[in-house]
């Protein structure tokens, strides 16, 4: 029979009914992660990460290309203490700098690439999503034509064609650019929780007692529309690295003498027989901190969403 | 459908005996029926009556063997059809129960039907699984059963999507749903809540006039006293997933055992009396997951006395000698009035 | 009237029906709300009852301002409110609340009960004594633990959400409560303790209340006075006696004789009204409950029956076998005491 779906419904409203006794969404929430060990996986790496393109000087004793030697390009590793007399743990790259250090270094231009990228198109899709879910008519007719027209553009091609045009960009305009491309999706994300939202009750409740745009605004919709937006902006840090190392790799993203993990693989891609080691060292970095954060995204998700409770 | 054996003579059509079922969620257990008993005879119109979280929809869920397991674990008790045991059957022989014998239908009939199907679809469907049906004979009797229903035109609408009926016209299609397969008995969830008052009046003559064709056994689940009052032979009235009262309707408006069920008929307002004083009872329908030690119904009952209520679980218990169980220390006081 | 202290005049909202998402073009319009007129005294509760697409929920929103008509007026002490600049709606506001339906979802899951409570001070200004303080005398008001300020909606009950959605609408002592469906979603054992609730604050506050519901028994209880809604229309008006014990539209009549009594002993024959109430984007000429009546002629086709009181007609003045009238505003033109079927 056809009436699994509405029983499913049925208990899960009962259930969530009598679990939910205590405290609010992100506190649950917390409560919910704390037991994942994805979470905890994901969080370790990623603070490591961030030190890294914080305070380099953790790791490493060098400065970014410093004490560079061509002599020794492509040596192979040497003791595993990097801040020990002779101490390479990664051995040289091409230029004969240590790889180990430049490695270290490598990791704040996707960094600051995927913060900024994500910072750029969160501001741009909660401005604009709300104005446009809120307010509605033509205001909304307005901003939903831009984001399509914007929507329409391919990602990387638009990337490729604006980063080609000016190339001496740095890690700065890079950032701007790919901002300026990534806010469509979250926007219309943004859009869509504040439409479900504004209609809700409490908001009619609210203007019954004469509340104004702005603190409906700022009281009422964003605190509950904004969850799944922040959500997907976690998850789209990690898949801003993901491009940014794309570029990179292409030859259109940063250029030397900046270092970033994607420049290491684009130049490592030639040796990659000889000296596979200068592929992979980046390789697993990169992976592992744009995996992180869909991890770190996932878990929260889940932990955000009732229904899963 | 003739595989099932002959009952013993007096055995009863349906048979539920100290039903428990519990939800393990993460972190907490919640208790949704607590040891539920009942009986069903042929014809008979029983009304399970209780308020959100008595366990009366869980409890047809799990006669009818759609618990979503997990969460939902049935930890004991039996249901009995004609005397066969349904509870520890594999899913395959369950099944064949489920529609031919017992069938249910549910508040919300938009969200039981399938959006994407014609409805004389969805209808004959269920004829050619279960009865091997060729899809013209099983259109044909889509279309009877429709029109048995009482759908207008049954004939031309059978072609129409769920979304182009209304409310009421829905819940007749699931009516007719379960109807075709001729079932024993029939489960109704709250069947006319979502529904307005003219159209519930409807739903429900048209429901008594296909038990009395069908000499079905219906078991209505709701939280109206004024359905109940109207169309049931029996009551059992359900409070945080036990019984606490059953009896012959006329007795148990009359002659009400259990403080719950006394206190729900002082907190019904009346379209036929002027200025009745409603005497609502205090505090809230308990949290599952907490149910109140001794007598679940006591920190809200004004009749609890300290010595035995709050420690003491009172069994349901035959209070006048005729059939009329009530599950409270005191039944005698409240029935004295 | 000085005693009437909302006046509602030939109030109508239209929907419009558009098409398309570029070039959109109106394709028909829903009358939600079609010339309703009514007035409500000081002190009295208005009951308006009605099945689902009658059009009361948007009255009630039209009461609000939260929507504007089509035409018609609603005046609040002879001002009316849709003429209202923003500020003086907002005045408005502190005389005019409303209790909204679903505890579950009227309550933003955000806020503490405190924050809830205490918005209308953010929006219109501290009281006397102090936001805080008011806040918890509220609370104790509704009959809720002051001490609970701190906690979020989804840590009480149904009956306790709708509490602080009272206490809520109670802060900026209104004049006048629009209740929408105030206690239908919440149990039978519960609804009880919030209609007291009710009852017991309009004594005591002297307020006045438009209570609007679909469930005829709980507009009994609770009202003086009862208006019957049909597509968007007032079919019957009239007080609580007059309205359940000698309803003279045989809308009301079926509707009355539709609604389970919980007493076995008195199982009645309902009238079954045959179909589905006709769509509000192309009602029925003439009288609207004719498509559905017993009694219908051709008069109801064609001439639109008046919200007015009736004369009872013997049989020589063409009516069958006799009419009692009305003697409260029925919009029949067989307005009769006895059904057909009586």
């Amino acid at each position: 029979m056809s009436e699994a779906g509405s029983d499913t419904l049925a208990v899960a409203q009962t259930g969530s009914d009598v679990a939910g006794a205590s405290a609010s969404l992100w506190s649950d929430a917390w409560r919910a992660l704390r037991r994942r060990v994805v979470f905890w996986v994901s969080v370790v790496i990623l603070v490591v990460m961030a030190l890294m393109a914080v305070f380099p000087s953790l790791f490493t004793d060098r400065g970014v290309n410093d004490r560079c030697d061509v002599r020794f390009a492509k040596h192979a590793p040497s003791s595993w203490n990097p801040f020990g007399a002779g101490g390479h743990p990664f051995g040289y790259d091409m230029h004969g700098c240590d790889y180990w250090a430049q490695i270290v270094h490598g990791a704040r231009a996707p960094m600051i690439v995927g913060f900024v990228v994500t910072g750029i198109a969160l501001t741009l899709s909660i401005t604009l999503g709300s104005l446009s879910g809120y307010f509605g008519r033509w205001l909304d007719a307005l901003i939903s034509r831009i984001t399509d027209i914007f929507f329409g553009l391919p990602l990387v091609l638009g990337a490729l064609v604006i980063l080609t045009a000016f190339p001496a960009h740095g890690v700065w305009t890079m950032s701007l650019v790919l901002g300026v491309l990534w806010w469509p999706t979250m926007t219309r994300l943004m859009r869509g929780q504040v439409l479900s939202v504004r209609d809700a009750d409490y908001v009619q409740a609210a203007r019954v007692l004469g509340a104004g745009d702005l603190r409906i605004m700022a009281r009422h919709i964003l605190p509950n529309a904004i969850a799944p937006v922040f959500v997907y902006a976690m998850l789209n840090v990690g898949v801003v690295i993901g491009y940014e190392a794309t570029l990179d790799y292409l030859g259109v993203g940063l250029q030397y003498p900046t270092v970033s993990w994607g420049l290491q693989l684009s130049q490592a891609q030639d040796v990659f027989t000889d000296y596979p080691y200068l592929l992979i060292y980046p390789a697993v970095l990169l992976t592992a901190t744009v995996l992180s954060f869909l991890l770190l995204g996932d878990a929260v998700r889940d932990a955000l969403d009732p229904k899963l409770r | 459908m003739t595989n099932t054996p002959d009952p013993a003579p007096g055995t009863p059509l349906l048979q539920v005996e100290d039903l428990r079922v519990e939800f393990r969620m993460r972190g907490s257990t919640v208790n949704a029926v607590n040891g539920l008993s009942y009986t069903l005879a042929e014809g008979e119109t029983l009304a399970i009556l209780g308020e959100s979280g008595s366990g009366k929809s869980v409890s047809a869920q799990a006669v009818m063997g759609i618990l979503d397991t997990p969460p939902a674990y049935v930890t004991g008790g039996a249901v009995r059809f004609r005397g066969t045991e349904l509870l520890g059957l594999p899913e395959k022989k369950r099944r064949i129960y489920r529609g031919a014998h017992i069938a249910m239908i549910f508040q919300d009939a938009l969200s039981a039907l399938n959006p994407v199907h014609r409805v004389g679809d969805q209808i004959a469907e269920m004829l050619i699984v279960h009865k091997g049906m060729s899809r013209g004979d099983a259109r044909k009797r889509a279309v009877e059963l429709m029109d048995r229903v009482r759908i207008p035109s049954a004939a031309s609408r059978a072609s129409d999507y769920p979304h182009q009926f209304s409310g009421g016209m829905r819940q007749r299609v699931m009516i007719a749903m379960a109807l075709a397969l001729e079932p024993d008995v029939l489960i109704a969830d709250e069947p006319t809540t979502a529904l307005d008052v003219t159209v519930q009046a409807q739903i429900m003559k048209l429901l008594s006039d296909l038990q009395d064709e069908m000499a079905m056994g219906l078991i209505l689940i709701t939280h109206d006293l004024g359905v109940v009052a109207d169309v049931a032979d029996r009551i059992v009235v359900m409070y945080a997933g036990r019984v606490v009262e059953q009896a012959e309707v006329k007795e148990l408006y009359a002659r009400p055992a259990h403080p719950y069920t006394e206190g729900l008929l002082a907190s019904v307002p009346r379209v036929d009396v002027r200025d009745r004083a409603l005497t609502p009872i205090k505090g809230a329908p308990p949290n599952l997951a907490a149910i109140p030690a001794g007598c679940p119904f006591h920190p809200r009952c004004p009749r609890a006395r300290e010595e035995r209520c709050p420690d003491e679980v009172p069994a349901l218990r035959d209070v006048t000698g005729t059939g009329h169980g009530s599950a409270c220390h005191y039944a005698e006081e409240v029935l004295g009035g | 009237m000085a005693d009437e202290i909302l006046q509602v005049e030939n109030l109508v909202k239209h929907f419009p029906l558009t098409q398309g998402v570029v070039f959109k073009h109106q394709v028909g319009q829903v009358k939600a709300v079609d010339g309703v007129s009514f007035a409500l005294h000081r002190g009295e509760t208005l009951g308006l009852v009605g099945e689902s697409g009658c059009g009361k929920s948007t009255l009630a929103k039209l009461l609000m301002a939260l929507e504007r008509p089509t035409s018609g007026s609603v005046r609040f002490e002879d001002q009316d409110v849709f003429a209202l600049s923003r500020a003086e709606l907002r005045r408005l506001r502190r005389r005019v609340q409303m209790v909204l339906q679903d505890p579950y979802t009227s309550l933003n899951p955000r806020m503490t009960v405190g924050d809830i409570v205490g918005e209308p001070f953010a929006i219109h200004g501290d009281p006397e004594g102090g936001r805080r303080r008011r806040v918890r005398e509220l609370l104790e008001v509704v009959g809720l633990d002051p001490d609970h300020v701190n906690r979020y909606p989804h840590q009480f009950s149904g009956g306790q959400r709708q509490r602080i959605g009272i206490a809520r609408a109670l802060a900026l002592r209104p004049d006048v409560i629009v209740c929408d469906e105030p206690v239908s979603a919440l149990d039978v054992s519960v609804q009880a303790q919030v209609m007291n609730l009710l009852a017991d604050l309009q004594k005591e506050f002297g307020l006045s209340y438009v209570f609007i519901a679909h469930d005829l028994a709980v507009v009994r209880h609770i009202s003086d006075r009862v208006a019957v809604m049909y597509l968007g229309k007032i079919v019957e008006i009239g007080d609580e006696e007059q309205i359940y014990d000698h309803p003279t539209h045989p809308y009301t009549q079926a509707l009355l004789s539709a609604v389970p009594v919980p007493d076995p002993t008195r199982r009645g024959t309902p009238i079954v009204l045959e179909g589905d109430v006709p769509s509000p984007t192309n009602p029925p000429s003439g009288c609207r409950f004719r498509t559905r009546c017993w009694k219908a002629q051709d008069v109801c086709a064609t001439e639109e029956p008046l919200l007015q009181v009736r004369a009872a007609r013997g049989p020589d003045d063409g009516a069958d076998g006799g009419v009692t009238g009305s003697s409260h505003p029925s919009a029949c033109h067989f307005a009769d005491e006895k059904t057909a079927r009586d």
